[in-house]
């Protein structure tokens, strides 16, 4: 780790003016990812900006048909709530208690991780993510590996999950991390059916159309039956190949379709 | 005295930890807690390239940084041995294994992803970090030698150009049966052959390594705190061999260590380096190993590639067994792995059966890799686990019982010599196979094979057995097999005047319950409570001279030299006795803590005979000299040969590959059992990192040299969902004939016995589901098996 200063406001606009003026600061969310970078010395914010004191951040409530989750509510508090059934079961099963207890959801969508499970589940939602400028449909928010929409010192102060009529998601483990080898997450909110993946595309996370348009037609798992996903573009690793991937996006997806069904 | 973990009782109670008090609770003492007064901290910077030649190291800058003390490189240890290995293996002509030099510090070349090129000093941890990044290297990058069968090949770019190629040795065992194997092979009824591969591991201690030097300038007196399985050892190795310090002027103390598997059996460069370095700069110098350094420089295990015949009669008999194996050695040769393929695994390959005829080669090669050497096992599972792979093989191919082909070929005989050069003494090998198929409900595997299949699960039932050569060794024998060292243990056994009794063995705990288990024996020679016995290990300023704790040793050759020691207390204490009561020597008895004379109701209690050792007032001075301390050595007359039978049964999702235990048993002979509960959590621990070999672990390198699996994200340890609840029995017990515990071992059986089970039980869900396939290598990862069922 090099030094860092680290700052811990309790207004968010006060968070924004700290990162106006300190040219290299970054914002801290659970640091389930970031302090780990940190420890590595591959990153070397000047300071480090807390939202974990910040109240307009947390909580999670329902608004009408939409679930609305603070930036900076914990992995464990998106578990307990259930609103969105699948939406916590997500949660957790997202590293372990330890990791839950800290990490946020906010902190998860910003970083993008490829593997990362909450991507999948605001894509395969629908969800709007709002951040202290504007409101971010999440078709528009993931951009590429470790990429968002969000420019520099944007802050996600919240994300809106429409509250769907059945989800479900399926995560099949990467061995070692555990993060999603192929994560798959799927939805049928008025009428519009989605079908979200992650941890299977070298450009992040993904809608499976094809899957989404026979789903459409049919929701049951046998709809799936005979399709495909083609595996360029897909990751390879040492965990698996990318026809592997490929063939998991289909398990996972007729099991997350059973799921919700 | 009873049975439970509430007293403190004697051999076969199943006593509860006392030292887990102190782990459990945050009071452990390890290297890391230590910290000396005005310390100095060690970065080293290391290659981040397998192979190159060094052509510079610049260390102005960083040594210019704040708080740098000194930088140091491979030009300060121009005048310090080498790191030296432990043990010379004679090739198959009679030549002496080639053997390159380790410098503590790069010389000339870098050789592997980790190889330490400089070391920044400096006052605190994060000014040496800082300053290692400004240490300028210049290294002309090379093509890596990574893949063992390329690395032979004529006109390979070699890992080291002093030598002649990148073979270490090639090693033939038993030479002389070459010939009938052959033979045997040729008139052979069926002959089964498996290629497999026994993948590479890292331990993976929970401890990382930390080292510290200190050096006392006004008494010229070095010593080195470190995380070692062996202090005496270290000692030895570091003092005479790399920095010419004599013994009385060097102290090691490996005070708690958490865990170490073998990988912290060696001598590393940085316990050298921190030694020399407190000298240098007169002050004590630490190093605490991140984890991604542990990665790359703790010793890695396994690493064979091996070709295995089983050759049968018309009557399956096994007739002969032939190998040959490529043995991974890293960069350099660690401090005892040119032993693991060849001694280690050689002498195991008749495994429990009667197979006349045996021929093993070796070849070990050297890469631009970590160094390889000892592993939980060490040589011993990747003998049974060809053993047990090519049995089940041919038992498919054969269409018999794969249970039953074993027992036919039992060796049912004992002593039983071996024709690869070991004798064992004891063993029943049908009494365990019995009582395996008896715990795993064997029979009852069909109806959990349906249930599974409703899941629309795959379930296999994997069954073998394993033998293993414990204890290691008679000091005169391995001396002969090319060991730079002796294999005896010791122990001081000193009892106060109170009657407490301190014993003092050259073994090392590093999790397996010395403390508790050793008290046991010592105490229920004399018949006192085990509270009263304590422990000490782990410092040669109070130990005798001892080998330490691997290869399921400490208390088959540690515990029979503390009955030794403790013989020569009791013999001495009844002569006290004796005098006390005013009878002769020979008519004492000891029981329960008391001396008394037989035939009489006279008795003196022990706290009344250790008094008066001390306190030699009413004492036979003229015969015996007060105090009661003694001290024994032991050297084994033969190594102990624990066995067992195992069984794995899994579930294979065969949508994504998935392998999920679902139970195992496991039926294991290890002879007397001091501790019961201690053994069933060394078995318990075994098997849990045999899964994680055979199903999640894997240290992976790139054609470039670089590890791919260089932290937990993507190296696979195995996670207690990842493991079932346990079956264990070790009911069955044949004592060991030749040491006075009649104990055998038990801390590798598990790590030996589980993975040809879990490897056999998969291959049997696959086949039973009617798929061709008789072999996957290790680990069975999802992937890799999902691969298997659609290529
Ligand atoms: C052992 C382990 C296992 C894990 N397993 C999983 C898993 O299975 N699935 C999974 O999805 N994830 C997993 N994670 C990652 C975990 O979910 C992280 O918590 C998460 O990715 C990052 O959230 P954080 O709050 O910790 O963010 P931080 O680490 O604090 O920050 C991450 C990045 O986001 C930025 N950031 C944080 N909050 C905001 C905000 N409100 N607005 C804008 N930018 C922000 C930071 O500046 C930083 O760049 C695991 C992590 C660990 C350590």
């Amino acid at each position: 780790m090099y030094a860092f200063d680290i700052k811990r406001p309790s207004k968010l606009k006060k968070a924004r003016k700290i990162l106006k003026k300190n040219e290299g600061a970054q914002v801290l969310g659970g640091g389930q990812t970031l302090i780990p970078t940190l420890k590595q010395r591959l990153a070397a914010p000047s300071a480090l900006v807390s939202l974990a004191r910040i109240d307009e951040l947390k909580g999670i409530r329902q608004k009408g048909d939409e679930l609305i989750i603070g930036a900076a509510s914990t992995h464990e508090e998106v578990a307990a709530d259930g609103t969105i059934a699948a939406l916590s079961s997500l949660a957790g099963g997202i590293g372990d208690p330890a990791v839950r207890a800290r990490g946020t959801i906010g902190g998860s969508l910003a970083n993008n991780d490829p593997s990362a499970c909450y991507p999948a589940a605001a894509l395969g939602l629908c969800a709007t993510i709002v951040t202290n400028k504007r409101k971010i449909s999440a078709d528009e928010f993931f951009t590429g590996l470790f990429e968002t929409a969000l420019r520099d010192g944007e802050i996600i102060k919240a994300v809106n999950f429409p509250i769907p009529e059945a989800a479900a998601y399926e995560k099949f483990d990467q061995p070692a991390s555990r993060f999603a080898l192929v994560g798959v997450f799927v939805s049928q909110c008025k009428g519009d059916v989605r079908v979200a993946v992650t941890g299977a595309s070298e450009d992040g996370v993904f809608r499976w159309a094809d899957a989404e348009a026979a789903l459409a037609e049919n929701f049951n798992p046998a709809a799936l039956e005979g399709l495909s996903v083609d595996p360029a573009g897909m990751i390879a690793d040492i965990h698996g190949s990318p026809e592997y991937r490929a063939h998991l996006i289909g398990v996972m997806a007729k099991r997350a379709v059973a799921a919700a069904g | 005295m009873p049975a439970d973990g509430t007293a403190n009782g004697g051999i076969g109670a199943a006593t509860k930890r006392r030292e887990d008090v102190r782990f459990l609770t945050g009071k452990g003492n390890y290297t890391d807690d230590i910290n000396m007064r005005g310390q100095a901290y060690v970065v080293f910077v290391r290659s981040q390239v397998a192979h190159g030649v060094l052509n510079g190291v610049d260390t102005a800058d960083a040594s210019a940084m704040p708080g740098v003390i000194r930088v140091f490189t491979g030009a300060d240890f121009a005048e310090v041995g080498g790191v030296p290995c432990g043990w010379c293996v004679t090739d198959k002509h009679g030549e002496p294994m080639q053997e390159p030099k380790h410098p503590v510090l790069a010389e000339g070349k870098v050789r592997y992803v980790g190889d330490a090129i400089a070391a920044v000093v400096a006052e605190t941890e994060s000014q040496a970090r800082d300053a290692a990044e400004a240490v300028a290297v210049d290294i002309e990058e090379l093509p890596a030698v990574v893949d063992m069968k390329a690395a032979l090949v004529e006109g390979s770019t070699k890992v080291h150009d002093d030598l002649g190629s990148n073979l270490c040795y090639d090693w033939g065992f038993v030479e002389e049966n070459k010939d009938a194997v052959e033979q045997a092979m040729f008139s052979a009824a069926h002959v089964t052959t498996l290629e497999l591969v026994n993948n590479r591991l890292i331990a993976n201690a929970l401890e990382p390594r930390v080292a510290i030097g200190d050096y006392n300038s006004a008494a010229g007196d070095s010593t080195l705190y470190t995380t070692s399985q062996n202090p005496h050892v270290i000692r030895l190795l570091m003092g005479a061999f790399v920095l010419g310090i004599p013994e009385h002027k060097l102290r090691v103390v490996a005070p708690d260590v958490g865990g170490g598997f073998g990988s912290k059996i060696f001598h590393y460069a940085e316990e050298a380096f921190c030694t020399f370095a407190a000298k240098a700069l007169n002050m004590p110098v630490k190093w605490t190993a991140q984890r991604s350094e542990s990665f790359i420089t703790d010793a890695h295990g396994r690493d064979h590639v091996t070709k295995i015949e089983l050759a049968l009669d018309e009557d399956n008999n096994f007739t002969a067994v032939r190998t040959e194996t490529y043995a991974n050695m890293g960069a350099y040769l660690s401090t005892f792995a040119p032993s693991v393929p060849t001694w280690l695994h050689g002498t195991l390959m008749a495994g429990n059966y009667k197979t006349p005829v045996i021929y093993v080669n070796v070849k070990a090669v050297f890469t631009n890799t970590v160094p390889v050497d000892a592993y939980r096992g060490a040589g011993r599972p990747e003998a049974s686990f060809q053993l047990e792979r090519v049995i089940d093989k041919a038992a498919r191919e054969l269409g018999v019982d794969p249970i039953a082909l074993r027992r036919h070929n039992f060796i049912t005989e004992f002593p039983y010599a071996t024709p690869v050069a070991v004798e064992y003494d004891t063993g029943d090998y049908n009494a365990t196979m019995d009582k395996l198929e008896e715990i795993g409900d064997l029979s009852g595997f069909e109806a959990r094979r349906a249930a599974s299949a409703e899941k629309g699960l795959l379930r296999g039932l994997g069954v073998n057995c394993y033998i293993e050569a414990c204890g290691i060794a008679p000091s005169s024998l391995v001396g002969q097999l090319g060991a730079r060292a002796g294999l005896y243990e010791s122990a001081t056994v000193r009892v106060n005047a109170t009657g407490g009794l301190v014993v003092m063995t050259g073994s090392h705990s590093h999790g397996q319950g010395h403390e508790t288990a050793f008290p046991q024996v010592v105490a229920d020679m004399i018949g006192i409570d085990a509270s009263m016995v304590e422990i000490v290990h782990g410092d040669t300023a109070n130990t005798p001279m001892g080998m330490g704790t691997y290869g399921s040793r400490s208390l088959a050759v540690g515990g029979s030299a503390m009955v030794k020691a403790t013989e020569k207390i009791i013999a001495k204490a009844k002569k006290i006795a004796a005098h006390l009561m005013e009878a002769a020597d020979s008519d004492i008895e000891l029981k329960d803590g008391q001396f008394s004379v037989a035939g009489t109701d006279k008795s003196v209690a022990w706290g009344d005979v250790t008094l008066a050792a001390y306190v030699p007032h009413n004492y036979p001075l003229e015969e015996i000299e007060p105090g009661l301390e003694e001290t024994a050595f032991y050297d084994p007359a033969n190594f102990t040969y624990p066995a067992g039978a195992y069984a794995c049964e899994v579930e294979v999702d065969p949508e994504t590959g998935k392998v999920s235990i679902a139970s195992f048993a496991a039926a294991d002979d290890f002879g007397n059992i001091v501790n019961p509960m201690i053994v069933d959590g060394q078995v318990h621990g075994g098997i849990g990192q045999g899964i994680g070999q055979a199903l999640l672990e894997h240290a992976v390198y790139d054609e470039d040299g670089q590890l791919l699996s260089g932290s937990f994200m993507d190296y696979a340890m195995p996670r207690a969902d990842d493991v079932p609840f346990y079956t264990v029995d070790h009911s069955c017990q044949t004592p060991c004939t030749h040491n006075p515990l009649g104990v055998k071992g038990c801390g590798e059986a598990g790590a030996i016995g589980s993975p040809p089970a879990v490897v056999n039980a998969v291959v049997d869900a696959l086949q039973r589901a009617g798929h061709d396939i008789t072999h996957i290598d290790m680990p069975l990862s999802p992937s890799r098996v999902w691969s298997a069922i659609n290529s």
